[in-house]
């Protein structure tokens, strides 16, 4: 039994970043038919806005610390974040210390803006294309993306801490009746999984409560109708892709203290993420959250030990092997419309 | 006994009535067309004909032979071929390859690997997919690629391809729909010269009255599912229950 | 001649003319000189050349043809790698077997895929074939290292059986070495050296096979083009629905071509392995899918020679390009003033060296966007603009293929 509900936990996590960055796949291909391959790689900028934001953070200047020698016997220099200056020491240590969760202020208008100049400046032009071609300069995209980031940040991981309140474990096990120490969650994971839901929860309550969400609901139903009624579709649309790559590049700024982030860690999450998209069935957005959720939790159950010694191997590919049942039982997708990508 | 026979055709979607107890018999050689205001049934009755949709209940025999469970291919081999609505053809590839599909199709069943052979060497599919383009008075267009002909030329085009296969039962949906006048005159001139000139028959659901009364020999009037009454086309003119059922549409 | 019609036959002569002589003509820069660096008359990079064709030749029988998008090719070209790989530890140090032996596997592997994927299509088909690819290299990488070696990988070792007799490349070689992959006592690794003037032309047994094997693959496709089953390949990538209703079961044409697709790719896999007879399981990485794509898109899908151009100029830029550095660019720029020289070397360093896949990706932009139809389009659209309207009329009613 503990061990069943560790599972679930563990899967919640990544189950999370599925369901996060699905859900801007999906956006974006319910309301533009858009294929984006390079929907990763907005995860992966988004986990290197926190690199960002934390290098921009500790940008020091030497400073001659007249009380500390050197082992020469040379007033000692240390290097100061300009923001200690400005905010004095503790202030500023604890912004630096917080600057995973600050970097979410960071990331909001960065991913927004990338997003929309992505829409206008490319994919806009592939709406009326062959979804191959959409799907061919979305990778390119991607490898440009992913590219620039190695230039200028190199090939190796860089770690991004979670703000020292939030190290260490939560005893889960102990807290519920188990043994103390059976199921022993990181309190960052906690973290992430609420976040995940949060916004998850955002993006829902924004399509079902505004204005601006009934119509793009509307437009992913029938987007020539809504087209019909005088309203200005594209623009909406364009804000739409704005959103799901912030909410991709939240994923990944948060996602940063359980996996160091690297530059090619867009790709790594695309496949499965597109994976979960097809398992959820193209074009539903409660299909894409529930999709990501389940298989994260169906890997970290396949990662058991228990279940690897009977079937080695599974942990590795037991999503694909979920989504080939799945697609060839119910073609749809879990949630899937019916109409939608049917061919 | 016709060449094509209905019995007690169902079909539900949902809570929707598609289609109730449709009787129809085509005669062989005949032109037989299936009227009906929109949402009548017509396209679900054609769709259960070609193997794309499988009715709840009844049967559909052609002649002799039940097309229900067979896939569109099979049900196509049976010697049914069908005409869309919109034209479908092979838009990227020439007026002659488009031709000569449908008699590699006829020739080879539904699969044949013919993978080292060259196309332009099968003499007598290139003559007989020629000859009938030279029929369909389009020997000239024979290069051209067919996304860039006329309406009314892919609509011909269509045609012509199945006849290629030389079928017992051409249907066609809607051949004239969307069509500029002049067009819809050459469709109608055409299929009057395929009645005469060939053994075939012909079902034709239609909308548009002016082809219904030049072509049809005889005229089933479908409403809501159900086949209102079958008659000849001079008296389904001026028939009431087409009236009402015509008109009970318009209002 | 060879069944095929003048301009076809043509092609495959200049084709064949090209490979046979690569050696000289991809040797253009006299030895020692600044540009021998642009130099691609190597035997290493001339067996890709010839290897990647194959692949993409295979690649586009499937896309070019169909209009199916397979993310998973690198999984038959993986898989084709270790069967020729065990053949070479098992039976014989001889080729042969390896590239027979690799084909078969890689069909029949595909032939399991694809009786699956194929229950699918556009970008559902897309993903299926991504998701049985990326299986595959996760299991090979893990659970199948018996097979596969794992993440060491797969080679040729001196106490591997080698089951056949030694004059059929059985057993250890004699000098003590592991021996090198052959055919019938020829080393694929030999080359033949001519020095002409200042100019080192040097012919490689391994190159010549590679391209014989090349042209087969390269004339058999024109034939599966030309043919009937072709014609029907590229009707149901124009219309399915009329095709299923023409009497046609779709099913069995786009299993029968995705085989033959898979196949080129085993072979080109087994290639792999008979030159250079060691094989990890990132060759069976997605991303190694995505470069045949690109490969092929680049030449121009759907075309005969344009795969076989795909494949050649990207894997001699990624030679290239990988090989330039900065202390070269200063070279190139030296002519300009010093300011000038080093923003010049700033700004294109970033695509050079280390860069290439940076560049690669732009260029993969840049071909989608502007020239979906890919080298040979750009091709066409050149002679067309010396030709005059008249002639850019002629070719897009008759594209060339």
């Amino acid at each position: 039994m503990d061990q069943i509900i560790l599972q679930i936990l563990n899967g919640l996590d990544k189950g999370s970043a599925y369901a996060l960055i699905a859900l801007g796949l999906t956006l974006i291909f319910g309301t533009l038919g858009v294929v984006n391959f390079a929907h990763g790689a907005l995860f992966m900028l988004g986990a290197f806005c926190t690199v960002t934001l934390s290098r921009i953070l500790t940008l020091s200047h030497e400073v001659i610390d007249e009380s500390r020698k050197d082992f020469l016997g040379n007033p000692l220099k240390v290097d100061v974040p300009y923001i200690y200056d400005w905010f004095g020491e503790s202030t500023g240590a604890a912004i630096i210390d917080w600057a995973v969760p600050l970097s979410i202020l960071f990331a909001i208008p960065v991913m927004i803006g990338i997003g929309v100049l992505m829409e206008r400046g490319l994919v806009k032009h592939f709406y009326n294309r062959p979804h191959a071609d959409q799907i061919l300069v979305t990778f390119g995209l991607a490898i440009v993306l992913q590219e620039i980031i190695k230039y200028y940040f190199g090939a190796n991981q860089i770690p991004a801490p979670a703000p020292e309140a939030f190290v260490g474990s939560f005893d889960f096990g102990a807290a519920v009746g188990f043994d103390a120490g059976a199921i022993i969650y990181p309190y960052w994971r906690i973290v992430y999984f609420c976040f995940a839901m949060v916004l998850i929860g955002a993006v829902f309550a924004f399509l079902q409560f505004t204005t601006f969400g009934m119509v793009v609901r509307a437009g992913m139903a029938d987007r020539e109708t809504v087209g019909l009624l005088g309203i200005n579709i594209d623009r909406r649309f364009t804000i739409m892709f704005g959103i799901a790559a912030a909410v991709a590049g939240l994923a990944g700024v948060m996602y940063t203290p359980i996996n160091s982030p690297n530059y090619h860690m867009g790709m790594d999450f695309l496949v499965i993420s597109f994976v979960v998209v097809v398992v959820g069935g193209m074009g539903s957005l409660p299909g894409a959250v529930l999709a990501g959720f389940v298989l994260g939790i169906l890997e970290s159950f396949a990662s058991m030990r228990q279940v690897i010694e009977l079937l080695p191997g599974i942990n590795q590919v037991v999503i694909y092997l979920a989504a080939i049942v799945i697609l060839l039982t119910r073609p749809r997708g879990l949630l899937g419309r019916k109409g939608v990508m049917e061919d | 006994m016709g060449i094509l026979d209905v019995k007690d055709v169902g079909k539900r979607f949902g809570g929707l009535q598609a289609l109730g107890d449709v009787n129809l018999s085509v005669a062989e050689n005949s032109v037989h067309a299936i009227i009906g205001p929109n949402g009548a049934g017509k396209s679900t009755l054609l769709n259960c004909l070609v193997g794309k949709l499988i009715p709840d209940t009844g049967s559909v025999m052609f002649d002799g032979q039940s097309v229900l469970g067979r896939s569109p291919h099979e049900i196509n081999q049976m010697g049914i071929s069908r005409v869309f609505q919109t034209p479908e053809i092979f838009g990227e590839l020439s007026v002659l390859e488009n031709m000569m599909i449908p008699i590699f199709a006829k020739r080879d069943g539904a699969f044949r690997m013919h993978a080292t052979a060259n196309m332009m060497k099968e003499r007598d599919i290139v003559e007989n997919a020629e000859k009938v383009l030279v029929d369909m008075n389009m020997a000239d267009k024979r290069g051209m690629n067919a996304a860039s002909m006329s309406r009314g030329d892919k609509r011909r085009l269509e045609i012509g391809m199945c006849l290629a296969q030389e079928p017992r039962l051409l249907l066609l949906d809607e051949p004239t729909a969307g069509m500029a006048r002049a067009d819809t005159n050459n469709t109608i001139d055409l299929l009057k010269q395929i009645k005469d000139e060939r053994d075939i028959t012909i079902a034709i659901i239609e909308h548009d009255m002016h082809v219904v009364f030049s072509l049809a020999e005889r005229i089933t009037v479908l409403a809501q599912g159900t086949p209102l009454v079958e008659d000849t086309p001079d008296n389904i003119k001026g028939h009431p229950k087409v009236r009402e059922a015509y008109l009970g549409e318009a209002a | 001649m060879f069944g095929l019609d003048k301009k076809d036959t043509s092609l495959l002569l200049i084709v064949a003319a090209l490979v046979a002589l690569a050696p000289i003509i991809l040797n253009p820069f006299p030895e020692g000189s600044a540009l021998a660096q642009f130099n691609a008359g190597y035997p290493d990079l001339m067996q890709r050349f010839v290897i990647f064709g194959i692949f993409a030749i295979g690649f586009n029988i499937l896309f070019g043809l169909t209009g199916y998008l397979s993310f998973g090719h690198a999984a038959f070209l993986g898989a084709g790698s270790y069967a020729g790989m065990w053949m070479m530890k098992l039976l014989t140090i001889n080729v042969i077997p390896a590239i027979i032996f690799s084909t078969i596997i890689a069909g029949v592997i595909s032939l399991a895929i694809g009786w699956i994927s194929l229950r699918r299509s556009g970008i559902y088909f897309s993903i299926l074939t991504l998701a049985f690819a990326q299986m595959a290299f996760a299991l090979a990488a893990s659970v199948l290292t018996p097979i596969t070696g794992g993440e060491t990988g797969l080679q040729t070792n001196l106490n591997d059986p080698r089951v056949l007799p030694s004059f059929l490349g059985g057993g250890a070689s004699a000098d003590g070495n592991i021996p090198k992959p052959s055919l019938f006592g020829i080393e694929m690794s030999a080359s033949f050296e001519l020095p002409v003037g200042s100019w080192v032309w040097t012919f490689n047994w391994g190159y010549y096979i590679c391209a014989v094997m090349m042209l087969l693959a390269f004339y058999l496709a024109i034939r599966v083009f030309r043919s009937p089953f072709g014609l029907m390949l590229k009707a149901v990538k124009s219309n399915q629905q009329r095709m299923n209703y023409t009497g046609l079961n779709t099913r069995p044409y786009m299993l029968a071509c995705f085989v033959i697709s898979g196949m080129y790719a085993g072979l080109a896999g087994g290639l792999m392995a008979a030159m250079d007879p060691q094989v990890g399981a990132e060759r069976m990485q997605w991303t190694a899918s995505g470069e045949v794509v690109l490969m092929t898109i680049l030449g121009g899908v759907g075309t005969l020679i344009g795969p076989v151009l795909g494949a050649g100029l990207i894997k001699y830029f990624e030679n290239i390009f990988s090989k330039i550095n900065d202390n070269l660019l200063h070279q190139w720029f030296s002519f300009l003033p010093d300011g000038l020289e080093n923003f010049m070397v700033t700004i294109i360093h970033p695509f050079i060296g280390k860069g290439w896949h940076l560049t690669l990706g732009l260029m993969f932009m840049g071909i989608v966007i502007f020239l979906p139809g890919g080298l040979v389009e750009g091709g066409q659209r050149i002679k067309a603009m010396f030709k005059g309207k008249k002639a850019e009329k002629a070719t897009k009613t008759t594209p060339a293929e």
